[in-house]
């Protein structure tokens, strides 16, 4: 009997390991991608010996931040089941919109007009999504070209004018402090602790999680579906345009196609994070991780001296691979 | 006998009208392209009285790089994905024909013909099976793809360059017998007829729209899901692969970089009545789409207007079309 429940004990020990790998793997995406995070900074280390440095880190630290807050855009919205394709383009604006005001009107001015613009173009997709019920991807898709459109004919008119991006928007954004704390985290952090806590213990969260999960029953528990899409929208236009302002800074230029480039490693960076596309799982913490080892991946192709085509495959081969080793482990069977 | 013969030519006229109804009920949404279309003419015809063979030229031929991908997107969407690699998928095919073409001889261009739209059928083949095998979302491995597909578009060729076998270049430039009717179009139908033909009348294509409808009904009916779903994304590299000779008769030379095309064909098939959550809709309303879209875009630089405007134009015509569809829907479902 004791043999029999000794084995018995035993193989429930593997399964419980088994289930706990899973359950880690499933509930703190974090700690296996920070390990995958440390692999990839092993990895350059070794390729090119003396990298590593407090300087590099401060870099890929700054370099990370815009593509962590578009990041935030696509967490958010990939909760309720959504996408927000527009992100690129609305940062683009607000970039460009700042520029162009600030030299004019000040600093202040410019970024609240840039940060407005980015605002209703978030109600757009808010209403589109919420009210009249389009396709996330189609009504984003449908506000890109609106956005990219004003744009250009905004540049056309305001061309002779010149854009300047202020020292203040490049001092937050651009420069270290103390030799290599990048000022960005100055902004950063707390905005991604806001998010992070918004999600974890405000009601807003909750919900977002709510439709994600089951739109229907959400809808049945009283939630008003539409104000949370609209409210969603809205936020995640605001931070596309925090993350165009910051972008701005790094570069010290701002075109109407300055954040374009970004689009497609946003949505990578919140899929590798652990949000699931189809909502309802996932969380902030990830995403941040994802942003960073995107960016560290970049920078280990780019010495390993990989041609820019190779750099694109890997790239892409890799987003495939994590996403596919996530459902995997984490799939029910 | 006569009230007998009366009665049943009765019934034939109205199974006549019953047919006839049921088929524009059916069709409701590609009549009313083919109206707007027909309209939109009228209204270039208006103010561009000049507008003739030339301008229908002009407009096939813009068409048919984005036709061809939005049949493709049509039909991966009908059987309930999406592939956001098709641009990346143009690119690399388009390339990889100038740079085989380049000092080739016309009849070797033969070859590298089929041989680029089996490359295309092999792209797509690739998708499907990351998606089935891995069970990642389709948008999240063609998004990937896509940048694996423009990653290998310039391994092929690192700067624009290439040439194009000059009947390829024939096959786009010109018209067939009437001037009214430019090769660019006749390639358009044709094209849609080689996506048409599988989708209405086999069972794979009756497997598309299975899938595409409810994936659990489809299984336990008997449909291979996996299998399914491999074949739509290798119809999509298929017609992906065209859209690249297309793009390389077009401009003779291979271009390493996506154009816009992956969102053009979305913004196609939801014009053309699509439905994103798949199992609806059909490629001759696509196909109205990409036409209306281009004369709109063409209305709007005959007009004067700033040629800007036209993209913002495009998004609210895409807004407002897919809210009054989805408005009608509503009103179907309640009443």
């Amino acid at each position: 009997v004791t043999g029999a429940g000794a084995a018995a004990s035993e193989q429930g020990d593997r399964w419980a390991s088994l289930a706990g790998v899973r359950r880690i793997v499933r509930d703190q995406p974090v700690l296996p991608l920070l390990g995958l995070l440390l692999l990839l900074v092993l990895t350059l280390q070794l390729v090119q010996p003396g990298t590593v440095s407090a300087a590099w880190v401060g870099t890929s630290i700054k370099l990370a931040i815009p593509l962590a807050i578009l990041a935030a855009c696509q967490t958010l919205t990939m909760l309720t089941g959504g996408i927000d394709l527009s992100v690129a383009f609305v940062a683009s604006m607000s970039a460009y919109l700042m520029a162009t005001q600030a030299p004019v009107h000040g600093p202040v001015i410019g970024v609240s007009l840039a940060l407005l613009a980015c605002a209703l173009a978030g109600l757009a997709n808010g209403i589109g999504v919420g009210t009249f019920r389009v396709h996330p991807l189609i009504m984003t898709l449908a506000t890109s070209l609106v956005v990219v459109g004003l744009m250009t004919v905004y540049q056309v008119r305001v061309v002779s004018e010149g854009a300047d991006v202020p020292a203040e928007i490049t001092w937050i954004s651009g420069a270290n402090s103390f030799g290599v704390v990048p000022n960005a985290l100055l902004l950063f952090v707390p905005l991604a602790a806001l998010i992070l806590w918004v999600l974890r213990r405000w009601g807003f969260g909750r919900l977002l999680y709510a439709i994600g999960d089951n739109e229907g029953a959400a809808r049945l528990a009283g939630v008003r579906v539409w104000g949370v899409h609209v409210t969603l929208y809205v936020i995640s236009g605001l931070l596309a345009g925090i993350a165009g302002l910051v972008i701005a800074g790094i570069t010290n230029v701002a075109t109407v196609t300055l954040a374009e480039k970004y689009l497609l490693p946003s949505v990578a960076a919140a899929v590798i994070g652990g949000t699931s596309i189809f909502g309802g799982r996932g969380g902030y913490a990830g995403s941040i991780v994802g942003a960073l080892i995107l960016t560290v991946l970049t920078t280990l192709l780019t010495v390993m001296r990989m041609p820019e085509a190779m750099r694109q495959i890997l790239f892409g081969a890799m987003i495939v691979a994590v996403a596919a080793a996530y459902t995997r482990i984490t799939e029910e069977r | 006998v006569s009230a007998a013969a009366d009665a049943r030519g009765r019934t034939g006229s109205s199974d006549l009208g019953r047919t006839a109804s049921r088929f524009l009920r059916r069709n409701a949404w590609t009549l009313g392209l083919l109206t707007l279309l027909v309209v939109l003419l009228g209204v270039t015809r208006a103010i561009q009285p000049t507008y003739g063979p030339a301008g229908v030229e002009s407009l096939s031929k813009a068409a048919l790089p984005v036709a061809l991908a939005a049949l493709g997107q049509a039909i991966v969407v009908i059987a309930g994905g999406i592939d956001l690699s098709v641009g990346s998928m143009m690119a690399l095919t388009n390339v990889t024909a100038a740079a085989l073409m380049k000092g080739q001889s016309e009849e070797a261009a033969v070859l590298i013909v089929l041989l680029v739209v089996l490359q295309g059928l092999v792209l797509g083949v690739i998708n499907g099976l990351l998606i089935v095998v891995t069970r990642v979302p389709d948008i999240v491995v063609t998004l990937a793809m896509s940048f694996v597909w423009a990653g290998a578009a310039l391994l092929v060729l690192s700067t624009p360059g290439g040439s194009a076998a000059l009947w390829l270049k024939g096959l786009y430039s010109g018209t067939v017998g009437s001037d009214w009717l430019p090769k660019a179009l006749v390639l358009i139908v044709i094209a849609t007829a080689i996506g048409w033909v599988p989708l209405r009348r086999t069972r794979l294509g009756l497997a598309f729209y299975a899938v595409g409808s409810d994936r659990l009904a489809a299984f336990r009916s008997g449909v291979d899901i996996r299998r399914t779903k491999i074949a739509s994304y290798a119809l999509c590299g298929l017609f992906a692969a065209l859209g690249g000779l297309a793009l390389t008769m077009a401009t003779g030379t291979g271009i390493p970089v996506p154009g816009p095309y992956t969102l053009a064909s979305v913004a196609a098939i939801v014009l053309g009545g699509v439905s994103l959550a798949g199992g609806r809709g059909g490629l001759v309303g696509v196909v109205l789409a990409v036409f209306v879209l281009r004369l709109v875009r063409a209305d709007l630089t005959f007009l004067g207007i700033d040629p800007n405007f036209t993209t913002v134009i495009e998004g609210l015509t895409m807004v407002i079309v897919v809210m009054v569809g989805a408005v009608v829907a509503l009103r179907r479902r309640r009443a």
